[in-house]
């Protein structure tokens, strides 16, 4: 053996910075399989290996179940868990799991050519109802075939989740990212994926380093060998020599002590060095993250993401479910505000529309989805009306395109609140009411909007998506997708000046707002509220507290006179660095 | 042998988790437990069987045991349908 065998060369393998921090751990490759079956004829004398085939997968599908349905229970309880307890009895299904086995006999045939056939026969058959939950069924009975098929191919699920791992794939969603932090993860790793992915906004949230959009990793990289993630960078080495390791383990402890200085900022309010006050929140998903915002001393909760409900779920939670989760988060954050967001479907999101979509990220979406289901609608107003009652708790509508929309939630509101009324139950009557703005309509006429709320928030993911028709979660053109594009700030400006009246006040829920390159710009074009991830908090609140008002205006001029991202981004990038030396810029 | 009629009247219909919690009850009986519904009639203690029928909120359908713990079954499975399974 060569010398080059046992220390390959160093490779290091650009992506796109998903979710902070520094980690150097052993890799855990995971693939989500995809199975191609091939028809092929069994010989007679075969047959009998065929059906063992069939058995082993049939009891490796089986174990595996068994312990993705102990972490289930852990995680999402047991109501949610019996999902994979369906999926076991499917594996143990007479009627089922005997005719694969006679059909083997039988037939002579492959064992993944019948299990495909076999289990496509129902899907078809549960299809054909026009029963709208029906593809909810026709996918659980698609996981447990993929099972069986990976299975059959021999291929090992990740099984071994113990320990300490560096996961990589070629995509995940967002549920893979939640199933997997009961693990302990040290960092994600896909080869797919933008920054603003819902995969890589749950890992912030969760505080796991990842990388996204790192082209062919899957195909470089073994089951554990130690590699490097750079979440601030997006950068992962592989082969990583002894000096880089020492290298990165010294940048990692300077980002850790760094991250203990602010700290110390918890207690103190988000104020720029001349008296200017923001109001600086955070923007949550899990009821588990309620403590982690007190820690990082967020002024309440600017985006509650109530879709996150949704998740694992087959049917709209009840309005005595969601008000039990609403009610735990306005107790959770008193005497803070928080906002609480209605579903958000659609798009890339959890539930999407029970008909095939071809550009659903232009489809049936946010309010357009709950104002189509006013019953659903009314559910999850009373159900946040209901949990008004600390009188610290405000609505925001998420997709809005046009005037008339925030018109007709708010009437299906005042319906809501007759309703509650009429049982004899009490709400906050003066409850404050917002709209999203994340579609360039929405923003051109954000002055109207104005009228009809409390408040503005700009999600900015969408906004830019919409504005510069870049998908975002496309690794092909996600480079285009520009927050700093001339484009984008003109329109922040707008949306700001236009939006902003005596009693409205305008905000950011984007991942723009938690970017730390942005926020001197932010405040100086007037930005009255910032809604980030928990984990950027501090390094936001430090950022504003360290300058001047004034200063952070000339900053927005400026930057509104420049033609290009290149030059923007150059020109805050220089600024940070003497502003704040210790802060890392991605 | 023992029929008896029975609603769906939880929102979602006999979805994947509902379907569970009827193959399990089944599965502590001794008879044999068949559901029809719309002229077609599939075997009880196979969840694939009742994932199959298309029993949305409101449909009716014919609850069949035969056996020697027919009626307890019955019983069993009646009561099981009136929770809605536990679903809104």
């Amino acid at each position: 053996m060569n010398h080059a065998e046992q220390h390959p060369h160093e490779v290091k393998l650009r992506g796109i910075p998903g979710s902070p921090g520094i980690v150097i751990g052993p890799s855990f490759l995971f693939f989500k399989h995809d199975p191609t079956v091939q028809v092929r004829d069994i010989p007679a004398e075969l047959v009998d290996h065929e059906v063992e085939r069939l058995q082993n997968a049939v009891a490796r599908s089986k174990k595996e179940l068994t312990k993705i349905l102990g972490y289930a229970e852990q995680k999402l309880g047991a109501d949610q868990a019996r999902i994979f307890e369906a999926q076991f009895m499917l594996l143990e299904d007479p009627v089922l799991i005997d005719a694969l086995f006679e059909r083997v006999k039988n037939e002579r045939k492959n064992a993944e050519a019948l299990v495909e056939e076999e289990f496509g026969k129902y899907q078809r058959i549960i299809l054909s109802s026009k029963d709208e939950y029906a593809r909810e069924r026709a996918n659980d009975l698609e996981d447990i075939r993929n099972r069986i098929l990976r299975n059959l191919e021999e291929q090992k699920l990740v099984s071994r989740i113990e320990g300490s791992h560096i996961i990589i794939s070629r995509n995940l969603a967002a549920a893979d990212v939640l199933v997997f932090s009961r693990n302990d993860v040290l960092a994600y790793v896909t080869e797919a994926g933008g920054a603003t992915s819902h995969m890589a906004l749950l890992a912030r949230a969760l505080k796991i380093p990842a990388v996204v959009g790192v082209h062919q990793i899957c195909n470089q990289v073994q089951f554990g060998e130690t590699i490097i993630v750079d979440g601030y960078n997006g950068l992962v080495v592989l082969h990583p020599s002894p000096e880089t390791i020492r290298h990165f383990e010294k940048k990692r402890a300077q980002y850790l002590s760094f991250e203990e200085t602010l700290s110390n900022l918890r207690d103190l309010p988000a104020e720029t060095l001349d008296g200017h006050r923001v109001q600086l929140s955070a923007n949550v998903e899990l009821e588990q993250e309620l403590d982690f915002l007190k820690i990082q001393g967020a002024d309440g909760i600017g985006l509650y993401r109530s879709e996150s409900m949704l998740l694992g779920k087959e049917v709209f939670p009840s309005e005595d479910e969601q008000y039990d989760r609403y009610r735990r988060i306005a107790e959770g954050v008193f005497p803070k505000q928080a906002i609480i967001r209605t579903f958000d479907i659609g798009g890339d999101k959890f539930m999407a529309a029970p008909t095939h979509e071809n550009n659903p990220f232009l489809g049936w979406r946010g309010i357009r989805a709950m104002l189509d289901r006013p019953q659903l609608f009314l559910d999850q107003l009373r159900a946040i009306l209901r949990a008004s009652t600390l009188k610290n708790i405000s609505i925001m509508f998420p997709m809005v395109t046009n005037l008339k929309e925030v018109q007709l939630a708010k009437q299906l509101l005042a319906q809501a609140k007759d309703d509650l009324r009429s049982r004899g139950l009490i709400f906050d009557e003066s409850i404050k009411v917002g709209a999203m703005v994340e579609v360039p309509a929405a923003a051109v006429i954000a002055d109207h909007l104005a009228k009809e709320v409390d408040f503005l928030s700009i999600g900015t993911n969408d906004l830019i998506q919409y504005l510069l028709a870049v998908d975002r979660g496309n690794d092909i053109v996600s480079d285009l997708y520009q927050e700093f594009h001339p484009a984008v700030i003109r329109f922040l400006r707008r949306i700001i000046e236009r939006g902003k009246k005596p009693h409205v006040w305008v905000g950011m829920c984007g991942e723009m707002a938690g970017d730390p390159l942005a926020t001197i710009l932010l405040i100086g074009l007037g930005l009255d509220e910032f809604s980030v991830v928990p984990a950027v908090l501090p390094e936001i609140k430090k950022i504003i507290r360290s300058i001047h008002y004034t200063e952070a205006c000339h900053v927005a001029e400026r930057v509104l006179g420049m033609e290009t991202e290149d030059e923007i981004k150059a020109f805050l990038r220089h600024l940070m660095k003497l502003k704040f030396p210790e802060i890392p810029i991605g | 042998m023992i029929e008896r009629e029975v609603t769906i009247r939880n929102r979602a219909g006999l979805h994947t988790r509902p379907a569970a919690s009827i193959v399990k009850t089944a599965a502590k009986f001794k008879s044999e437990f068949w559901i029809e519904k719309d002229g077609m009639e599939i075997n009880g203690k196979s969840i694939i069987g009742v994932m199959t029928l298309a029993a949305e909120q409101g449909s009716t359908l014919l609850l069949r045991f035969d056996g020697p713990d027919e009626n307890e079954a019955l019983t069993a499975m009646e009561q099981l349908f009136e929770s809605g399974f536990g679903e809104p």
